[in-house]
Formats: C-alpha cells, structure tokens, sequence
C-alpha cells in the first residue's frame, strides 16, 4: 500500500506524519478512518476545496478510498513539535479560555466538548486538534468561515467558526499548537463520547436550530 | 486602418448572423420532423416499460458517458446541474432525468429523438453543439429508444436547470443555423458492406455514441470540426488537455498500439502503452470499463484500420534541449525509480515513457501537466486499487518542470519537440477540472 499511495505521501510524509517542511500539509497517520474517509469523499464531491487533493482523488472508487483512509490512520509514529507564533499572554489565555472551555457569550463551545477530552479526537470520525501546526488549524478556521470546507449538516464547525473572532483563531490555534505531544495521542474510543454531540450542534446552515 | 476594416468585417458578419436568424425563426416552427406513425407510437410506448429495453438502453448511456456531462460534481445522476465551460461561454447539461417539471417527464420519444438525431430541442429549438449530436445523429433509432426508456426508467429529481452564460452573439440559438449548415449533417450510421461486423460495430460506437471525435479531433475558430479531421487529435478547448490521433498505423498518434493495448487501457484504465489519466481517465472509469468485451475488440478493429493523419506541413528538425543535463538529472532522482533510467516502466504498474504518445503529442501540455498534478490511474474493476504519481508542482520549479519535461519528450526513441518554462507556469495555474 505505501507504494501505491505514494500521490498522499510525496505531500504529506512517507507514512503520513506530514510535510516536514510545509504547515499546511496535515497529518493523516492516526486520524480516525471514518474521518479520513468523509475528507476523501467530500475532496471529490466539492464540499471540501484543496485543487491538487481534488485532482488527486478524483479518480478513486469508495472501496479504495477506503483502504487508504483505514491505511493511514494505522500508522502509528510519534508527533512532533511545532513552532508557535509569538502571542501575548493574553491571548494565549483567550486560546486556553475557549479550547477549555468555550465563550458562553458568543455561544461558542470549547474544543474538548467534541473533540476528545484530551483533544486527540473520538473514534470513528471526530478528527484530533493535538499535534497540529497553527498555520494548519489557523487556515482551517478560516475555510470553516469562507465555506471554503464544508460539511453535511450537522454544520457545527461552519457556525462556529464564525461566531468567532477574527482575533479567537490565531487564540486558538496557538493555544493548540504550542501543547506538548501527550504520551498517547491516540483517538479516544467511540464510547469516550457519552452524550450525542451537543444540542448547539444540531443547526442548519444558517446557524439556527430548525 | 487594419482594426477599423476588421471592425467592418465584423459587422457584416453579425448582420449576416442576425438575418440568418430571421430565417431561422421563420424556419424552426415549420421544419417539425414528421412525428411516428400511430403504430410506431405504439410499439414505442411498450419498449419504454419493458425490463429488457431498459436493461439494454443502461447500457447504451454507459457506452455513451451520458451522466458525465449531465452529473453535477457530487450531484444526482443525470440531475443536470452541472456547466459546461467552451470558448464561448457556459453551457449548462440539462435535467434528463423524468421529472415533469424540471426534466425530460413530459418528452416522448420523437421529442427525445429529435435531440439525440437532428440537434433540437422540444419546442423546436437549436440545441447547442457542446451536446455532441454531431456524432449522436450516427445512433440507431432502436438504440435510442431504448436509452430514453432507461432515462424515463431513473427516480425523477426535481432540479431546474441552471441558465446559459453564453456570450453574445453566441446566445442567440438562430445563430446556429450557420454553425450547422457547415459542420452538422444528420443520419444515421451507415454500415460498410466491404467491411467485417466487427469493424462496422466498432465504427458505429466510436463515430456515434461513443463520441470520440469530440474530443480527439482539433476544432477551429467556431468551435467545429472540418469534415476531414476524424480522429486526428487536438487540443481539447477549455480542458487544457491533448486528445491524440488515434491511429495505431505507423506516423499515428498510437503508433504502435495492438488491439490488445486498446482493449486493455478502455478496460482497466492501463495498457502496455500507456496509462489513462485526465479526462481520458474519466472516461474509462465512468463509461469503457463497463463496456462488453466483444464491444471493445470492435472498437480496437476500427481503430486500427484508421490511416494515420497527413502532416500538413513537415514537422520542424528535431533539436534537442540545452537543458538536458539538468533534465537528466532531474530525472533520474525524481522519476527513473518507478520509470526506469531506460523509460520502460514497471509492466502493469507504472506506464512507459519511452514511445508513449501521451509523453511527444505535438503540443506538451499532456506531459506538463502530468509532471504538475500526478495523481492515480482511474480505479476500475480489472485495476481495484491502482499505483500513483506524485504531483510535482509543489516540489519543482517553472525551469526544472520544463528541463524534466524536455528530457523525457527527447530520450530514448522520444523525438518530440521542447516545452518552455512559460508553458509550466500557464498550465500550473489552469483548474484542474
């Protein structure tokens, strides 16, 4: 399999650890399957906006599209650090503020309510925010707002992102970059999530409930 | 002086356009082709709710790649909803499926007929060419009766089409009349009694449903193609792709080719000659892979009886490129592990490059951009979980792709002409879909 995937590993690291040199090339090894999938499938159907990914996908069948996703996150290599952007300690603190535990008043939820509580993600499709870089989850942010990245409804990321401050996604991806790697970044399994996803979640496209 | 003459020119020319569309109008609500007999209504009427018509009629829209143009990215099969970019502006595919309000629901089939065969629409319209019934005319009537009574067999999607965005004078249907009276002439196919079922089988796919020529075949100022250009390749408008001459005669643009390469690269989307990629790639992968072997050995038979094209002017002195130094070297680090310092590939893996036509087609952009984007060979049935290319585009500059392209254009047997670096750029900025 590393041989024929080798389109996903000249970008994105040898078994998917990610561009040593470029921030805005993931890391794939790890990631839940179900996610890596839905990312490879809404590649092809345009929800998500990336030209070479689109290119690159297109051409695939769903059960191979499959065997890819279940490939990479097998692959099970150690992260690394990466260079965080120098921001004050305030909002360093707005970062830890809203990872942690969200902003009540603009009805944004923490990072930790969906995505693990050691942000590592859930099994089978709730990706990890731990070991990402910031240029990554800072571009990212900004796709969910311009609906450059999308998703099906439930549209959550959408809605939050943009009823975040321009300032919050350089907060939040710094607070998120700057965590030292945990010792077992492994997604946390399906039953970690006791509760269905939050009632906030459940929101059309315009962000109010339906 | 020169501009205001041209000015002129044009002018004469719209008038022209516009007077023609006067006699067009004129002429479109008198020129109803003559509807079926009742008894022919009749027997119509049962083909479109018999299992085996419709069976058959699948598969004919299969071979036909219907749902590629009228699929939207992500959408409902043969939804619409999807815009077809040409040089003279978009041209949206139509809802075919039988939704009454919104698709083909209220056709019957002489109105379908009267799309696929003479190019108009139902309220008598001209249709425009980018729906390819300049080569749909060639269909049977019984295959198309059987391809609308599989359309008319879909779940309806109810999916209003989106609108034209064709330019003036371009959006004017009258306009067309002039259009078809120099490229479109309808019939049907015609076998050739001198030649075997075969190749008449073969002959009728590719000229009729199949609608090769669409593609692989250059077209001019207007959007045509001459009456003499039969599959002798050209620059796919708006693609930014090649579509070789697919001769497989000596001086063709399959030079070389068996019957067995054909069949196989139509089949699993690879072939001992080279491998399917771009839009050729969508193609197997949508519509050949699904084709009856007996249906791609006709096609194979006709295509090797196609002489090759004539040059029309002699090509210009091979020279080689005064990068090829850095091409070799870049090379030999970024591509002879899965090519081979000899360029023969790895059989059934990686494609050759030496005497691939995809590699020396006359223009280069087939090359550049397969330098530029990689990507996998289509995943078919007979190739599941095919090898890929990495894209090079993030890792090589303008002067480095050009030099790599230059290299592999002109080694081995390769004697194709040189691409400059100004190309890499233009083609690195072009969509890629």
């Amino acid at each position: 399999m590393q041989q024929r995937v080798i389109a996903c590993t000249s970008c994105h690291g040898a078994h998917g650890e990610g561009s040593p040199d470029n921030v805005l090339v993931p890391r794939l090894a790890g990631k839940p399957a179900g996610y890596l999938l839905q990312q490879l499938e809404y590649f092809q159907s345009g929800q998500r906006r990336h030209a070479p990914m689109e290119y690159v996908v297109r051409q695939l069948s769903p059960a191979y599209l499959g065997q890819i996703a279940d490939y990479f996150s097998q692959q099970d290599l150690p992260y690394r650090r990466w260079p965080v952007p120098a921001v004050s300690v305030e909002t360093m603190r707005r970062g830890e503020q809203l990872v942690l535990h969200g902003d009540p008043d603009r009805a944004v939820p923490s990072c930790v309510s969906c995505h693990g509580a050691k942000l590592t993600g859930v099994q089978p499709m709730m990706p990890g925010l731990a070991g990402l870089s910031y240029g990554y989850l800072s571009a990212q942010l900004v796709s969910w707002r311009s609906h450059t990245r999308a998703a099906e409804g439930p549209y959550c990321m959408g809605v939050v992102a943009n009823r975040m401050r321009e300032s919050d996604i350089t907060a939040v991806s710094a607070f998120l970059a700057s965590r030292n790697p945990l010792a077992d970044m492994h997604p946390a399994p399906a039953s970690a999530q006791t509760t269905p996803l939050p009632g906030w979640c459940v929101m059309g496209q315009s962000g109010v409930n339906p | 002086m020169k501009w205001r003459r041209r000015g002129a020119w044009l002018l004469a020319l719209l008038v022209l356009i516009v007077l023609i569309g006067g006699l067009a109008w004129w002429n479109v609500g008198r020129n109803h082709q003559q509807p079926s007999s009742p008894a022919q209504r009749v027997a119509d009427a049962a083909a479109l709710h018999d299992p085996v018509w419709i069976k058959r009629g699948e598969y004919l829209a299969t071979v036909g790649d219907c749902a590629a143009c009228h699929t939207a990215r992500g959408g409902r099969p043969y939804a619409g909803g999807r815009s077809l970019a040409t040089p003279f502006g978009d041209v949206p595919a139509p809802n075919i499926t039988p939704d009454p309000g919104t698709g083909i629901g209220q056709w019957s089939f002489d109105d379908f007929w009267r799309a696929l065969h003479d190019g108009k629409g139902r309220q008598g319209e001209l249709l425009y060419p980018v729906f390819s019934y300049t080569s749909f005319t060639k269909v049977t009537r019984d295959d198309a009766l059987a391809i609308f009574a599989y359309l008319k067999s879909l779940p309806p999607v109810n999916q209003p089409d989106l609108p034209t965005g064709l330019d003036f004078p371009y959006s004017l249907r009258s306009s067309l009349l002039a259009w078809r009276a120099l490229y479109f002439k309808p019939g049907v196919f015609q076998p050739d009694p001198a030649k075997s079922e075969t190749w008449n089988r073969g002959a009728y796919l590719v000229q009729g449903l199949g609608h090769c020529n669409e593609c692989h075949a250059a077209r001019d100022s207007l959007g045509g193609i001459r009456k003499n250009q039969h599959l002798t390749g050209g620059q796919i408008p708006q693609l930014a792709w090649y579509a070789p001459d697919l001769s497989t005669q000596s001086g063709g643009g399959l030079a070389g080719w068996r019957a067995q390469d054909i069949v196989d690269l139509l089949k699993t989307g690879q072939s001992a000659r080279g491998t399917a990629f771009g839009p050729m790639a969508d193609v197997v992968r949508l519509s050949t892979q699904h084709m009856t072997e007996a249906d791609l050995q006709a096609v194979a038979t006709y295509l090797q009886s196609l002489p090759p094209p004539t040059p029309a002017t002699s090509p210009a002195p091979f020279k080689r490129a005064a990068s090829a130094d850095r091409g070799g070297k870049l090379y030999a680090k970024n591509c002879a592990d899965c090519h081979g310092m000899d360029g023969h590939g790895v059989a059934g893996i990686y494609p050759p490059l030496d005497g691939n036509t995809s590699v020396t087609e006359p223009t280069g952009i087939n090359a550049i951009r397969s330098v530029l984007l990689g990507g996998f060979a289509p995943a078919t049935a007979g190739n599941p979980t095919p090898y890929s290319m990495p894209p090079f585009a993030q890792q090589l500059n303008d002067d480095d792709i050009a030099a790599l392209v230059n290299y592999i254009r002109q080694s081995w047997s390769n004697q194709a002409g040189a691409v400059q670096p100004a190309a890499v750029s233009q083609y690195r900025h072009t969509p890629v879909d």
